[in-house]
Formats: C-alpha cells, structure tokens, sequence
C-alpha cells in the first residue's frame, strides 16, 4: 500500500501539470469573485468563508478524473485489481494521494488567499482547521464519483453532475466552521459533525467504490 | 405469487398487460374525481383564499417525489442481492417520473409561494432538499443514459442510488442545520392530529377527503406509468436483441 502510494505521488508530482493545476485554479476562483461581486470589503469580509471553501471544493472536483483515468488508460489499473492488495484498499489508497496532491496544498494556501478577500482575524484558523477536516471527505467522495465513470469516454461532466449532490453535507458543515468562525460564534456543532461525516464516508465509502471499480473492470 | 415470479420479463410483460387498463382506469377516476371535487367544491380558506386549492397537487406530487425514490432503492437492492433483471428495469422507469414530480411539487410550491409568502422561492429545508433530490434524480438518470452495457449500467446505478439514498438523507438534516424553515410543519397526517389532540393544527376534513383521493390518484397513475415504462424497455431490449441477431445471421 505505502508503495502504491508514493508511486502515485511520483507520478502526479513528475508527470508534469497535475500537481500545481488545483491550486492555480483555487487562484483564479478567488481573483474573479471580486470582479463578479465588487470590491466593497465589509460584502467580501462577509461571503469569504463561503467562496473559499466553494472554490477548495472546485479545484477538488476538477483534478478527480486524474485518480483512476490514467491508470484506466495504460492498464495498470487492471494490474492492481490483480495485486494482492483488496480493491477497498486499492481505492483507499487512491484517495490518500488524492488529498495529499490536491486536498492538502489547498488547505495550506486557503488562509493566504483569505487574504485577498479581507477574512476577518479569526476566521483564518477556523478556515483552516475546517478544510482540513473537509478536504479528505471530498477526496473520499470523489473517489467515488471517479470510480462510477472511470470507464466513459466524456466522464468528467457527468462525474460532476454525480459527485456535486453528494458534497452537499460536506460543503454545508465545513463553510458554516469557516463562517461561525469569522464572526467568533461557537463552531462546536458544525465542526463535529464535519469530522463526522469525514471519518463516516473514510470508514464506509471506500468499500461502495471497491464495488463500482469491480463492476468497471469486469 | 412472488416477486421472484416476475423475474421473467414474459410473465411481467403478461400481467402488466393484465393489470395496465385497470390501474389506468382507476387513476383517471381518482384524478379527476380528487381534483374536481377539490378545485370547484371545497369551500375557500379564510385566510387563504382560492390558493389553498393547489395542495391537491402540491402535496400528492411532493409525497410521490419521495415514494418513488424509496421504490427505486428498493428495487435496486433487489437487483444487487437478487439480480432480478425487471426489477432493475422497474428502478430505471421510476427515475424519470420521481423527477417530474419533483419538479411539479416545487412549481405548484412556487405558485403557491408568490401570493402566500410573497416570493417564489425560498432557501426553506424542504425545498432546498426538494431541489438536491431533484439533482440526485438527474444523476441517476445521466448515469443510466450514459453506459452502454446493460448489466453494468444497472449494477452501477444501484450503487449510486444506495450511496445517495445516504447522502439525501445526510442533507437532509444538514440543511435543517443550515437554515430555518418557513415552510409548515406535516398538517395532513399526524399523530396528534388522529387522536384529537391537535385539531387546530390539522387541515380541515373538507380539504382531506379530496386530497387523499387525489392523493391515491398519484399513487396510481405512478403504479401505472412504472409498469408502461417498464413493459417499454422490456420491449425495447428485445427488439434490439432481435436485430442484433438478425445482423449476425
């Protein structure tokens, strides 16, 4: 397992574009917003929580195709499916690296872009702590998604239209910890029902899209 | 007489048959007697005017939107653990209704909405779940439409339909979270309400009567639909086999 992740880590840090693309789009999401909705401070101070995490999770979603598509293309997918290695780990695996190439450098960037959108004080460590609570479920979710239409010759906007419903929860809990946080209200419920729900589809997910991946590869 | 019979597409294709006019006819009836009797002889509300009328379709349709999910869930788990092949078909049939239903609770809501709360939409827990329902129906149905094999499209679909059964249900209590409602609370089927606890709370049985007649109307023109879309895409399956083969020959 700790092989096949550091292969796939290799590979989306070497294989050219994969690994910087999210963010830089995490960027462009962020720069546009004020051009969308004026540059007023006290409007932008208000709905920062909100764009931040809507555009963390759009970068998220833009790179899931990358999980499965490659290793779909050249076969080696078919290899691992054959591993001594269950599939539930396999998939596991797949959204580990997926988080660390693309959850992860999004919850570091967050807070500096928060920046550009003047965040109130506090908001900067509860932006924080809720995307990093949060990117691992949507990594987890997207896997899912991935799985569903790793097979299909124009997947991504159909994936989109699947994975987008199921990140509702997510989205909710995790900006309403961002936006409690910025006005320095009580973040305790929102907060443990987003690790809820991040350790529930950890635990549970991963086996539905071992099943998906059975049902493709078959 | 057991489900399992109806594994074989003939003898489904052969009751369906069966039953079709029956159920049909027995929609219409309900149909048009719920919705006459409602719409030109119910009294008006007091405060409401003419505009509590539309709850003849409002609520049927918005009952319908979730009983039809609730079928194609289980339907689905019949095919996972059964591979019943009509009952996967029957799931398929479901999806496009449930939407339209859907769609038609949140219309007549939002007709409804105009005058009553003077906006057409809200960001209220029930309709914003009325609307991710409406997303996960169309979901559902891009991934039936997008799969070539059969067998795979239908064992796919299940899965989704399972995971999002879940994840529905998660956003739902997620966006009771989220927002306060202004939408009202069950008034036509509740506990107190049956016992007299809270009559005020409850609609009228001026209202009821038609209402649940209209209310077995939808149940039935649903049982319908299903069966005639079902029946279709058995045909439909059979016909492509058929030429399928006649190619080869």
């Amino acid at each position: 397992m700790i092989a096949l992740l550091t292969r796939d880590l290799r590979l989306a840090v070497r294989a050219g574009g994969g690994f910087g693309l999210g963010l830089a789009f995490f960027l462009i999401v962020t720069v546009l917003v004020p051009f969308g909705v004026g540059p007023q401070t006290d409007l932008l101070t208000q709905i920062a929580p909100g764009i931040l995490w809507i555009g963390a999770l759009l970068a998220c979603l833009l790179s899931l195709d990358r999980i499965f598509a490659l290793d779909w293309e050249d076969g080696s997918l078919d290899l691992l499916a054959t591993a001594p290695l269950p599939m539930e780990g396999i998939v596991s695996v797949k959204a580990l690296a997926h988080w660390i190439t693309t959850g992860l450098p999004l919850v570091l960037v967050a807070p500096a872009l928060g920046v550009l959108l003047n965040l109130a004080g506090p908001g900067y460590l509860w932006l924080f702590i809720s995307l990093a609570l949060g990117t691992p479920a949507l990594s987890v979710i997207g896997t899912f998604g991935a799985a569903l239409t790793v097979g299909l010759k124009r997947g991504g906007l159909l994936m989109s239209l699947l994975v987008l419903p199921l990140y509702v929860p997510t989205l909710i809990f995790g900006a309403e910890v961002a936006r409690r946080g910025a006005e320095g209200l009580a973040v305790q419920t929102p907060l443990l029902m987003l690790a809820g729900i991040s350790f529930g589809v950890a635990a549970l997910l991963p086996f539905a899209s071992a099943a998906v991946l059975r049902i493709n590869l078959r | 007489m057991s489900i399992w019979e109806y594994a074989n597409p003939v003898k489904f294709i052969r009751t369906a048959d069966m039953l079709l006019p029956w159920v049909t006819v027995a929609a219409v009836i309900c149909l048009v007697t719920g919705l006459v009797w409602g719409f030109f002889f119910t009294p008006e509300d007091f405060r409401q005017g003419s505009t509590v009328k539309i709850i003849y379709l409002h609520v049927p349709a918005a009952m319908m939107a979730i009983n039809a999910w609730i079928m194609m869930l289980l339907a689905s788990l019949i095919w996972i653990v059964r591979r019943h092949h009509v009952s996967a078909l029957a799931a398929r049939a479901a999806a496009p209704i449930g939407a339209t239903m859907t769609v038609i609770g949140l219309v007549t809501g939002a007709i409804w909405g105009q005058p009553m709360w003077g906006t057409w939409w809200a960001w209220d827990p029930r309709l914003t779940v009325f609307l991710i329902l409406f997303l996960f129906y169309l979901g559902y149905m891009a991934l039936w439409e997008a799969i070539e094999d059969d067998d795979t499209a239908a064992d796919l679909t299940s899965i989704l339909c399972l995971v999002g059964s879940v994840f529905a249900l998660l956003s739902r209590y997620a966006v009771q979270f989220w927002n306060q409602g202004l939408h009202q609370g069950s008034s036509v089927l509740r506990a107190g309400a049956v016992t007299g606890a809270d009559m005020d709370e409850k609609v009228s049985n001026v209202y009821f009567m038609p209402l649940l007649v209209s209310g077995v109307g939808f149940v039935l023109l649903f049982v319908a639909l299903v069966l005639l879309r079902t029946q279709t895409e058995i045909r439909a399956r059979r016909s492509r086999a058929l030429l399928a083969r006649e190619r080869s020959a």
